[in-house]
């Protein structure tokens, strides 16, 4: 066993990451860990601070491996945000840190998994300190792309790049580390296209893998004007209801929690106002947190229709290449009869639109009503 | 004696009304006293001022204290007011302003059975509480006013009813005789108070130019143009939910299944009369469109807005003809 073995199908990385913590070959003071979402670039990033870590460069076993792979190593700092974005102040409060020489450990590193999510401002925070490293500092940063990050925080890291494992990977991966049932994990895997944490949640959740199929559903169902502004309401409230439903109980702990720490009566009708300061800045972060929750829901939505109008289009051209909706080849084939190849790119086109205008902050609803209406059916383009 | 209680509550979110019954009140006790001691109590109140300020003075007279907001005053100040409520001072009028919420319900309740009198000062938001409030503002000055002037005046400046208040002043003042429509034209004649509801009624009902004029009235008196998209959007929407749901039922059945107020829907079925699906998908993208380009995706914000509108009061006309 290694730290390695979660990250799956990328040998190429794992063999320049290994030999970096292994023989310092190669080594630097910041890293840039891109790829698709779903990629596994912040299982690849813990990794690689438990393989620094380690005495044994990553055996997965000891304790520095096991408490850095799960965040809570006194010498790996991990910064995960679920709002939108990363404010200034937190990148402040990581640059002091990352001035500090390690305490127990080999290196100090500094893990964040969403450098995509820094805001302008906050970019620029970091900048001297990746310029200027502290002699045993790493900073390990993960984005989707190098696009995604600012071009002065590009040229001061060494890039690594990770590829959309296979699926046969991904299936393995949830057969061997969550003990799912295999003919299940091919079915996730497939339909999560190798996203590795969607894959999962499909196959464990019930509630998803029916979303997911009311989804694709819809595909070949809009006809009439109607049809398109009822299923734009019913994505949204899809999205709204997930969102509640995961968000609510947690706030709820969350909120206890804090009042806890305040040492504040629960019970009490007004709080004073030093808690009800903390209190509303809580609330702000949670809303913060729901509106990126709901978003994300609603672009893995997206991506689960459009996985559909591919299939369609495969189907159409006849290209040997594994379907992603292999479960559902019915609703592939009832999409693929109703639009031409090139009605097909059109439906790809406004689903890829509406998720840019999403992401630009048009109104979900609006944006989604737009797309559902290009995706109607039209009795010409049958054929 | 004035017939003025040594407790006044003045009550209610509307703030030209409160600020006109304080100074009623303090008229009326000046003519008693026209030595009058007038304390006025801010937001920056200390634990005890209220003792001071309540207390007799050496030379005699007496005394008005003016709260000026009990719903965003400090806990010493409530509990200062309690406990001047408990043993009132014979030669002081306390006059308490309080704009609604549940903050200082304690003081309001002691008001109260101290037989305070009460000055509501509710709220004016209705057109037609809005006209009632001008027509009196005439009549208070003795003059007539039509209620065509009333109408055009309320439409000109009724957003904020000091300004409406401010604008009966000036042609009271200005004019002479009867008060028409036509002296309220000369005044504020072109002047609307336009919102994003009404650019996008007339942009639904297809009237292009008047849209736009609206549309440039709003943006003018510093409407922006997110809201506006938001409305137009949520219009279109209206229509095509009420338009795309069986015909036969009732506008209340229809107002519950759909989420939307009976009045929504049946305005919305007015307007979906006019319109063909095809039409409405044209003007649902354009809005959407228009939404990104507000949002920073373009470069002229009102120029999206307009483009929309005109893409909208066309597709309407098209399934028309």
């Amino acid at each position: 066993m290694t730290v390695w073995d979660d990250v799956i199908g990328q040998e190429q990385v794992v063999t320049t990451l290994d030999r970096a913590a292994r023989t310092g070959e190669g080594m630097t003071h910041a890293w840039l860990f891109t790829g698709p979402p779903g990629s596994g670039r912040s299982v690849a990033a813990r990794a690689f601070a438990a393989a620094l870590q380690c005495p044994l460069s990553g055996c997965g076993e000891c304790r520095e491996c096991r408490t850095a792979l799960e965040g809570s190593h006194a010498d790996v700092r991990v910064l995960a945000t679920e709002g939108l974005s990363i404010k200034v102040e937190q990148a402040r409060e990581l640059v002091q840190e990352g001035g500090l020489r390690p305490s127990v450990g080999r290196w100090r590193v500094i893990l964040v998994e969403d450098a995509d999510r820094l805001t302008e401002r906050a970019a620029d925070a970091l900048l001297k300190a990746l310029e200027e490293p502290t002699a045993r500092t790493v900073w390990l940063l993960c984005a989707p792309s190098t696009e995604d990050v600012i071009i002065t925080i590009r040229s001061r890291t060494r890039h690594v790049r990770l590829r959309t494992p296979p699926v046969e990977a991904v299936a393995d991966l949830l057969v061997r580390r969550d003990g799912v049932d295999p003919a299940m994990a091919g079915y996730a895997a497939r339909a999560a296209q190798s996203h590795v944490g969607l894959a999962r949640r499909l196959a464990r959740d019930e509630g998803a893998r029916i979303r997911r199929r009311d989804v694709i559903v819809m595909a070949g169902a809009i006809r009439s004007v109607g049809d398109a502004i009822g299923a734009a309401h019913d994505l949204a409230t899809i999205a709204e209801e997930e969102s509640g439903a995961a968000s609510a109980e947690r706030d709820a702990a969350e909120r206890a929690r804090l009042m806890e720490l305040l040492g504040a009566d629960a019970a009490a009708r007004t709080q004073p106002p030093h808690v009800r300061a903390q209190l509303s800045s809580l609330e702000r972060e949670q809303k913060a947190r729901a509106t990126r929750f709901g978003r994300d829901v609603i672009d893995r939505a997206l991506l689960d229709l459009l996985s559909v109008y591919r299939d369609a289009l495969l189907v159409h051209l006849g290209t040997p290449v594994a379907l992603v909706n292999q479960d559902a080849v019915e609703s592939v084939q009832t999409v693929a009869r109703a639009f031409r190849p090139e009605g097909l790119l059109a439906c790809m086109d406004a689903i890829g639109l509406a998720r840019e205008r999403i992401n630009a902050n048009v109104a979900p609803l609006l944006a989604l009503e737009a797309m559902a209406l290009s995706l109607r059916v039209e009795p010409r383009s049958a054929g | 004696m004035s017939d003025i209680p040594p407790l006044v509550l003045v009550r209610g979110p509307e703030e030209l009304l409160a600020d006109r019954a304080v100074a009623a009140v303090l008229a009326d006790l000046k003519v008693e006293a026209p030595d009058l001691d007038v304390v006025r109590v801010g937001p920056d109140y200390h634990s005890g001022q209220l003792v001071m300020d309540t207390s007799p003075s050496l030379f005699g007279g007496s005394t008005c204290v003016v709260i000026e907001a009990l719903h965003e005053a400090s806990e010493d100040l409530h509990a200062d007011l309690l406990d001047y409520l408990a043993a009132p001072a014979e030669h002081v009028t306390l006059v308490v302003r309080h704009a609604g919420g549940p903050r200082g319900k304690k003081v309001l309740d002691a008001l109260v059975a101290g037989k305070a009198r009460i000055f509501e000062c509710p709220a004016v938001k209705s057109d037609r509480d809005k006209s009632d409030f001008v027509t009196n503002e005439f009549r208070r000055a003795g003059r007539k006013v039509t209620p065509e002037a009333v109408r055009a005046l309320v439409e000109a400046v009724g957003k904020d009813l000091r300004e409406l208040a401010a604008s009966c002043a000036q042609l009271v003042v200005d004019t002479e005789g009867v008060v028409d429509d036509r002296v309220v034209e000369t005044y504020h004649g072109g002047k609307v108070e336009a919102t994003g509801f009404r650019v996008a009624d007339a942009a639904v009902a297809g009237q292009a130019g008047e849209a736009l004029r609206l549309l440039r009235h709003a943006i003018a008196t510093g409407v922006d143009p997110v809201p506006i998209v938001a409305v137009l959007a949520g219009q279109l929407r209206q229509v095509v939910r009420v338009g795309s749901a069986s015909r036969g039922a009732s506008s209340a059945v229809l107002a519950s299944s759909l989420g939307m107020a009976p009045w929504q829907v049946d305005k919305a079925r007015r307007l979906a009369s006019g319109w063909t699906p095809e039409g409405l998908a044209t003007s649902i993208q354009a809005v959407a469109a228009a939404d990104a380009e507000v949002k920073g995706g373009g470069r002229d914000p009102v120029y999206a807005v307009e483009r929309a509108i005109l893409t909208i009061a066309e597709a309407r006309a098209a399934g028309r003809r």
